[in-house]
């Protein structure tokens, strides 16, 4: 995870420095966005972690209380009562319907029993025991709302688990993976932008002195030219060339082959 | 979110059961039996015989079944199967583990009670380090 490999490989422009700009903005708002969402799930996990806790204690007492009144049922009614009971199955009175309840953009399930139809066994226990057969039913009943009650709650905690879960993941990956990446590009690009400013500087400078220094050396030759032009004028007007004026003091030094004496 | 489970939404649903006679007399005595047209109960009741293979199909064919929204297994049962049930981790159908008459009702031993107990400790933990 080393700085600067953790960039994206783009072109160092102004354009591609606004676009990742925008993605940074993008990407700082989608995290505060999921962040948000993972709170709110937590808050309400924490809520279903509460209910199943207590609702898992209220659940043992339930199941005492009805298994209880089935023994009562079975001893006034007699121990063959199950077998008109398993005879009597056809079809479900008692189903669950379930509906989604949305939080934070997640959709938990929930359950609720309802009755369908008419209850085949109101004639169970006829002959004796009837009374306790059907506390027995209404015991169960209850047992069922306990139980369906416990079932959405736990379907919600799978759900939301998941749900936060990969929230979670999102929100770190957001915050240590992408949001480093992006920073790391906008300061890559701001680096070579400024570098590429630098160079040009530079290398104005550098021309700008060039200019200066061939202008110098242009003026100071021409101001030289002009000199020996004006000397040149001034010697003509004598009558003597500046050179030949020259050649004669140079010559006067010299031995003449000539001249014997 | 793959695999995110599909919340089905037609209307009903049963209740699947594995059990034992007792408890499963109690419920269908409240009415959640249901045979289909090929003779199929949605409950299995357990016997000596029963063997943990006839369980384990059971458990199999209601966690599949999509008109099924929540299976109640005694936990005796689910002891049987325990792997079975650790690894099953749908939201749709629930599972519930349920005492029986003859055991007692062990929290420990339930899975997700186990993972509820687990969450909750150490998120008291975390809030108390907070």
């Amino acid at each position: 995870m080393s700085g600067q490999s953790q960039r994206l490989n783009v072109v160092p422009t102004v354009t591609v420095l606004g676009v990742v700009k925008a993605r940074l903005v993008g990407a700082t708002r989608g995290h505060a966005l999921l962040k948000k969402k993972s709170d709110a799930l937590t808050v309400q996990f924490r809520q279903i972690l509460k209910k199943i806790v207590t609702t898992k204690e209220t659940m043992g007492d339930i199941m005492k209380s009805s298994s209880f009144a089935l023994t009562e049922a079975k001893y006034v009614a007699g121990d063959n009562i199950k077998h008109t009971v398993l005879e009597n199955v056809h079809n479900a009175t008692l189903r669950v319907r379930s509906r989604t309840e949305n939080v934070a953009g997640v959709k938990l399930p929930k359950f609720e029993y309802f009755h369908e139809g008419e209850t085949k066994n109101d004639l169970t226990g006829l002959a004796r025991g009837g009374q306790q057969v059907q506390l027995c039913r209404v015991a169960y009943v209850k047992a069922i709302e306990v139980l369906v009650e416990l079932a959405s709650l736990q379907t919600s905690f799978l759900t939301l688990d998941e749900a936060i879960k990969t929230t979670n993941r999102r929100v770190n990956a957001l915050e240590n993976v992408v949001k480093p990446r992006l920073e790391n590009t906008i300061s890559y690009i701001k680096g070579e932008l400024d570098e590429l400013e630098r160079e040009d500087f530079f290398r104005l400078k550098k021309i700008q002195g060039y200019k200066k220094r061939e202008l110098e050396r242009q003026l100071a030759s021409a101001q030289q030219f002009a000199e020996e032009q004006v000397a040149e004028k001034v010697s003509l007007q004598k009558g003597i060339s500046i050179n030949a004026a020259h050649n004669l003091l140079t010559d006067a030094n010299k031995k003449d082959e000539d001249i014997i004496f | 979110m793959a695999n995110k489970a599909q919340i089905p939404t037609n209307n009903s649903a049963l209740i699947a059961m594995i059990a034992d006679e007792d408890t499963i007399t109690g419920f269908l005595l409240a009415g959640v039996g249901n045979v289909d047209l090929r003779r199929k109960t949605n409950y299995l009741i357990l016997d000596s015989k029963t063997t943990v293979k006839a369980i384990e199909d059971a458990f199999k064919e209601f966690t599949t079944k999509e008109d099924i929204a929540i299976v109640l297994i005694s936990q005796y049962v689910a002891n049987m199967i325990r792997f079975l049930v650790d690894s099953y981790n749908k939201p749709i159908p629930a599972i519930l583990e349920i005492p029986s008459k003859d055991h007692p009702y062990d929290p420990t031993h339930d899975s997700v009670l186990s993972r509820v107990k687990y969450l909750f400790s150490s998120e008291s933990v975390a809030s108390g380090r907070r």
